[in-house]
């Protein structure tokens, strides 16, 4: 057999992995830097290494470019992509709306389905607590780096992955 | 009776561990995370009930018949602690509360007496964090230099330049015996000898060592030798902090309090002699009864059987991995005889946490993630890995099951 052929869906799968999920992990959107940009901001969860890095460019309080690079898991890299799809030509008080909004989703609350768009399909993730972090990581990310922190940092300071 | 034959019954044992019959997604558990912590059989479970229910009094205090109970307990299961690796007394034996806190406390015991400016300590790139950080942090307050024995494409120990590591500079040699990512089991004496050759003190990380090869201290001549209860069948919070009665006799204490003076006076204290000096305050008693009837509990499957069972367990699952075919890469040594019972792996266009998610609905439970060992992690140039353990209830089944659910999580990724 080969390995990795296809096969049909499992419930279990499917309300996690949503096929826009795998879509996005397999075919990243705007993956790349944007230079010059006018933000620049790398993060980190120290938990699994999830890694992004966006890049944005701010025309008239608004976002006219942004693009994101980054490795990890499906959730946390899908969730940069659709992210970048979701704000480019929104203004940054939209952007920051809609990064409360995709927070509230993945913490389980009821969110504006029209307003969420093709982000509803990490809703999923808000059943499972060790993956939220995967999915707000980029939204984290483009929340710092608007408020003007560029650089590195790690996202939060527990770390469940001790006991080797 | 001690069971003469040379294979380990492990349909016995797996009826002594009560959290095997756990059903976990609709699937029965098949629990692949021991390097993390090992479960526990009814035999360690029903001790610490029994201590709680029948003596349990504080240690070292009273004179009554429950805390005579208690202490005798306590110092037994030193005794035990003592024998099963062969040290050469029982003061050589301080509990403490798990590997990192043994290792912290020769790190700023020993360190902070012992280091001095330009004097250098010697790790390796395979490290868990807990023998890594705590010699960041003593080496920035004495001044001194931390540097690393480099790992090979095969996951060994690069010896190549070791004579310029370790040198007259060099005043700590502290390395992990098995490596809780790649399985590796290093060559203990060679570099236990290199130490002492130009006068360093040699440390053990036994975390993944003690739990599963028979280990000799008076044949090892490792000057500490460290390791934790919970992942020998044993309680969580009781760590071992082996070590050569002189040098614990030369240590300052660590941790002042009651149970480890001597005197104390309005000008200054004196301390008891080791191990109690190193135990301040009210010792983790009751756990460590208990990690007493884990040894117990090992000793009579017998440490060889066991290193035997996994070394077979670990050939299989490399094999039927290698099996699965192109995509999947397997970090550490080829050999199963050449490590522990630990298989991390990666899988092409599957990230270790996706993979672990999608074995959990399985009943699979894998680590996925750094595993304490960033430095480790990029050597291997990976963010994280897969990591599958093996110990004394797996079998082959367990295996087999593992590779079922890979199976499936690459047909579920894998569809277009």
């Amino acid at each position: 057999m080969n390995f990795l052929a296809g096969s049909e869906p499992e419930p279990h799968f499917d309300q996690l992995y949503r096929e826009l999920i795998l879509d996005h992990y397999r075919l990243p959107r705007n993956n790349r830097v944007l230079e010059p940009a006018d933000a620049d901001l790398t993060q980190f969860n120290p938990v699994c290494g999830d890694e992004v890095r966006l890049t944005a460019r701010i025309r008239d309080g608004a976002i006219e470019d942004i693009a994101f690079v980054g490795q990890g898991c499906s959730i946390s890299q899908s969730s940069a992509s659709m992210m970048t799809e979701a704000i480019r030509g929104r203004s940054l008080e939209d952007a920051s709306t809609l990064a409360s909004y995709f927070r509230a989703m993945i913490l389980g609350e009821d969110v504006d389905e029209a307003a969420m768009g093709d982000l509803m399909s990490l809703q999923g993730t808000s059943r499972y607590p060790t993956r939220v972090k995967c999915a707000i990581l980029a939204w984290d990310t483009l929340q710092k780096a608007l408020g003007g922190t560029s650089g590195r940092e790690d996202v939060g300071s527990s770390d469940p992955d001790s006991g080797g | 009776m001690p069971d003469q034959s040379q294979q380990l019954n492990v349909e016995a044992i797996r009826g002594d561990f009560p959290i095997l019959s756990r059903v976990i997604n609709g699937n029965p558990l098949v629990y692949l995370d021991s390097t993390a912590t090992s479960q526990k059989p009814k035999q360690v479970i029903d001790t610490l009930a029994d201590f709680y229910r029948t003596s349990n009094a504080n240690v070292h205090r009273g004179i009554y018949t429950l805390s005579e109970e208690s202490t005798a307990a306590y110092e037994g299961a030193r005794d035990k602690t003592t024998e099963f690796i062969n040290a050469s007394s029982s003061s050589e034996i301080i509990f403490t509360r798990n590997t990192t806190e043994s290792l912290n406390l020769l790190a700023f015991a020993w360190g902070r007496a012992n280091l001095n400016e330009g004097d250098e300590v010697l790790v390796t790139l395979m490290e868990h964090h807990s023998n890594i950080v705590p010699w960041h942090m003593i080496c920035a307050e004495r001044g001194a230099i931390l540097r690393f024995i480099p790992v090979t494409d095969d996951g060994l120990l690069d010896l190549t330049d070791i004579e310029t590591l370790i040198t007259e500079r060099t005043k700590v040699v502290s390395f992990t015996h098995v490596s809780n990512v790649l399985g590796t089991v290093n060559p203990v004496r060679e570099l236990v000898d290199r130490a002492h050759a130009v006068g360093a003190i040699a440390i053990v990380d036994g975390a993944q060592g003690a739990p599963h090869v028979a280990v000799d201290m008076r044949e090892m001549d490792a000057d500490f030798y460290v390791f934790s209860s919970h992942k020998m069948l044993g309680p969580t919070g009781v760590g071992v902090l082996y070590g050569k009665r002189a040098l614990l006799d030369e240590m300052p204490p660590f941790l002042g309090g009651g149970e480890m003076i001597m005197e104390v006076r309005e000008d200054g204290f004196t301390w008891k002699d080791p191990p109690w000096k190193f135990e301040a305050g009210t010792p983790n008693f009751a756990d460590v009864v208990a990690f007493g009837a884990a040894i117990d509990y090992l000793t009579e499957l017998g440490m060889d059987k066991i290193r035997q069972h996994e070394i077979e367990i670990t050939d299989y699952a490399l094999r039927q991995m290698r099996s699965l075919g192109e995509g999947v890469t397997l970090h550490g040594p080829p050999n199963a005889e050449d490590r522990g019972g630990v298989v991390s792996f990666a899988i092409e266009t599957i990230h270790p946490h996706d993979i672990a998610q999608t074995l959990d609905w399985e009943g699979v439970q894998i680590r996925a993630g750094h595993h304490c060992a960033q430095p480790l992690m990029r050597r291997l140039n990976v963010p994280a890995t897969a990591r599958a353990s093996f110990y004394v209830y797996n079998t082959n089944e367990d295996v087999d099951r593992l590779i079922d659910a890979l199976k499936k999580a690459g047909e579920l990724f894998g569809r277009q």
